[in-house]
């Protein structure tokens, strides 16, 4: 007869607080930055083979759902994080910078891959070299391509971001400094 | 069959256009012509048109571009190709890169279209007649024709590849 195991599931731990019966007083920004973290709707901007290792993340066996990413969100106004998997050519570039512009706060971005970071092997005319030149990168992710467990820590890397930024990034001045250098409003 | 191809069609192009072709020879199994830029259409009409040779069908084209050859830096290479009886040839043209100007094939084949903007999108080459002719590829803004050979490949805004193992 099969035993009953014990599940392995994990959940999200409560933030430092003080306890008593029938209350838990705690920060807000470490409430909101819990929820922000476990919840994060990703959108994959995949336009090579970085694009596919990602489905295998997305997939069973490496599974980003048990970080809280499983919903992929193809509308930009409703991601929380952008993904940036592959080759971005110069023609793409303004296509990039839109769907970022058009993502509401708080936001992240993650680079993904040696293209994505630096042009990679596509030293030429015709391809971007970094994202980063054109909108900020909070993660890189290096290797050509990846592998999905490197996809994870990223998103992990990510979620320590969620967790630790206050509540309103947006109104702080380095944000608004570092949005003025690249020119996005 | 491909040395009697060569034969047959330099037969008859030579009958039709006399000093026009101005070379045919076999590139290994490959019947090549060198055409004169002035009658590069009528030559592939002909083909075309021709009941016996009949190239119905225009395989692939591209830009040429050779910066030693003094007056003719710039040519257009056509691959055609008679589908009933798998019959390939291969046509070239040279042209100086000061008018890098040749007539469209668009009116003879319709997928010359896309193929000439390319040709003009990487190399300039102006393509007379043409219905559309601008970018294909690149982004619009481009303001060069980067598979000319005074362009580098490499992006040069790119400042992680200047030590020595790269060799910028």
């Amino acid at each position: 007869m099969s035993t009953i195991q014990k599940s392995k599931i994990e959940l999200a731990k409560a933030p430092e607080g003080i306890e008593g019966p029938g209350f838990f007083a705690t920060q807000i920004d470490k409430v909101v930055g819990m929820a922000r973290a476990n919840s994060l709707w990703p959108l994959p901007f995949a336009t090579s083979c970085c694009g596919i290792e990602f489905m295998a993340t997305m997939a069973s066996t490496y599974d980003l759902g048990r970080f809280g990413a499983e919903r992929l969100s193809f509308s930009p106004r409703q991601a929380d994080l952008l993904m940036v998997m592959g080759t971005i050519s110069k023609k793409m570039a303004p296509v990039l910078r839109q769907v970022y512009e058009q993502m509401a706060e708080p936001k992240w971005v993650l680079s993904m891959g040696a293209c994505a970071s630096s042009g990679g092997v596509f030293d030429t005319y015709s391809v971007l070299q970094g994202i980063d030149r054109i909108i900020p990168v909070d993660v890189y992710i290096p290797g050509c391509p990846p592998r999905p467990e490197q996809v994870l820590d990223g998103i992990l890397q990510i979620q320590e971001l969620a967790k630790s930024e206050s509540i309103r990034r947006r109104d702080t001045e380095e944000y608004k400094n570092m949005l003025a250098k690249y020119n996005i409003e | 069959m491909s040395n009697t191809l060569l034969d047959n069609v330099n037969e008859k192009l030579k009958a039709k256009f006399g000093e026009g072709i101005l070379s045919a020879e076999m590139h290994y199994d490959f019947p090549v012509f060198t055409i004169r830029k002035d009658i590069i259409h009528d030559v592939i009409k002909f083909l075309k048109e021709d009941e016996e040779l009949a190239f119905g069908f225009l395989t692939t084209m591209c830009g040429l571009h050779y910066p030693d050859n003094a007056g003719h830096e710039m040519g257009v290479m056509y691959q055609l190709h008679n589908m009933p009886k798998n019959y390939r040839i291969r046509l070239k043209t040279f042209f100086a890169i000061a008018d890098p100007q040749i007539p469209t094939i668009t009116d003879l084949y319709a997928t010359a279209n896309w193929m000439e903007r390319q040709e003009f999108d990487f190399f300039g080459i102006i393509f007379k007649g043409h219905p559309n002719l601008k970018r294909i590829l690149n982004m619009d803004e481009m303001t060069y024709h980067p598979m000319r050979k005074e362009y580098p490949v490499e992006d040069g805004t790119r400042e992680d590849k200047d030590d020595k193992m790269f060799g910028r």
